[in-house]
């Protein structure tokens, strides 16, 4: 090492490590359009719910004009293989665009930030998820979606530690429309849409310009 | 003025090590094979300095199992986290001083 280039020697050497630092305690794979593809889904998702419950249920029940229980039954077991569906196609195109992104990087998906990042997204989604469930057992329907939506945003403010800090503001907006529509049960599939749709779709588009435009 | 380079820790001149010392600073604990993929090292090269930084105290090793095969893990002890932090000021110290 010479005296001349000794400084630009130094800058490189704390920018190994700082790189270092990041890369080893951060999942920093995660793919806005992983974002924006959710996002999308979630719309569709809650178009094609909305679609069925006014549409076929409600319409058949005003032409009838009684409450047909096996009607009742048929609406919340399409609306939950929907929501099972419209989870499905979100994780899978997430995974697809994390995976893509991960792979131009040169790194693996399966390191310890991804596993450490999935525990504890898991942590408070597994949770709501099961507290959803036992809502549903009880034929609760009013705070589901508030329910979805603020399990999710507190699993996303815990994530926040292990990825991209910025996904900390998107949970916190899941949490304060999730606290929201607490006051309009109701409109849940709205908020819903709103959540998971259009928030995703507005998070995803600035992570994509942030991070990955070029 | 004094000398910027005094503070520099001579443990730490190896890039390696240097590497393995700022992941271990921000995981609470690591294993070999994480290590090793970060840093793109061969196993013995890795071992080495591992060895070393073992005997400076700068580090704690943990020998465990998961199922039949060896899981060895890594953290820093108090001592490497002073050692490291006092290297890096030295180095921001020497960025400063070029300014």
């Amino acid at each position: 090492m010479t005296e001349q280039n000794q400084p630009q020697d130094t800058l490189q050497e704390v920018k190994d490590i700082r790189r270092l630092m990041e890369r080893s305690s951060r999942f920093i794979s995660l793919s806005g359009l992983s974002g924006i593809a959710a996002g999308l889904f979630a719309l569709a998702g809650a178009g094609i719910a909305r679609y069925v419950i006014f549409k076929n249920y409600y319409a058949e029940y005003n032409d009838r004009r009684f409450f047909d229980s096996n009607d009742f039954v048929k609406l919340k077991i399409q609306l939950f293989g929907l929501a099972a569906a419209v989870f499905a196609a979100a994780f899978i195109s997430a995974f697809y665009f994390t995976w893509r992104k991960s792979n131009s990087q040169g790194r693996s998906l399966w390191d310890h930030t991804s596993r450490r990042l999935l525990w504890n997204m898991a942590i408070p989604l597994v949770t709501g998820g099961l507290f959803i469930l036992g809502m549903l057992q009880y034929s609760d329907w009013r705070f589901i979606a508030p329910a979805c939506l603020i399990f999710y945003g507190l699993a996303l403010v815990n994530a926040s530690k292990y990825t991209f800090t910025d996904i900390r503001y998107l949970g916190y907006c899941e949490i304060i429309i999730g606290l929201i529509n607490m006051q309009f049960i109701g409109y849940g599939l709205y908020f819903w849409a709103l959540g998971f749709g259009v928030l995703h779709i507005i998070y995803g588009v600035v992570m994509w310009w942030k991070y990955e435009r070029d | 003025m004094k000398n910027p380079i005094t503070g520099l820790n001579k443990v730490f001149d190896n890039r390696i090590r240097l590497g393995v010392m700022s992941i271990l600073v921000v995981n609470d604990e690591i294993s070999f094979n994480d290590l090793k993929q970060m840093l793109e090292v061969t196993d013995g090269n890795l071992a080495t300095h591992l060895v070393s930084l073992e005997e400076n105290g700068y580090i704690k090793v943990h020998k465990g199992f998961i199922g039949r095969k060896t899981n060895t893990t890594y953290s820093v002890t108090r001592n490497g986290e002073k050692a490291f932090t006092d290297h890096i000021t030295a180095l921001e110290n020497m960025i400063k001083g070029v300014k």
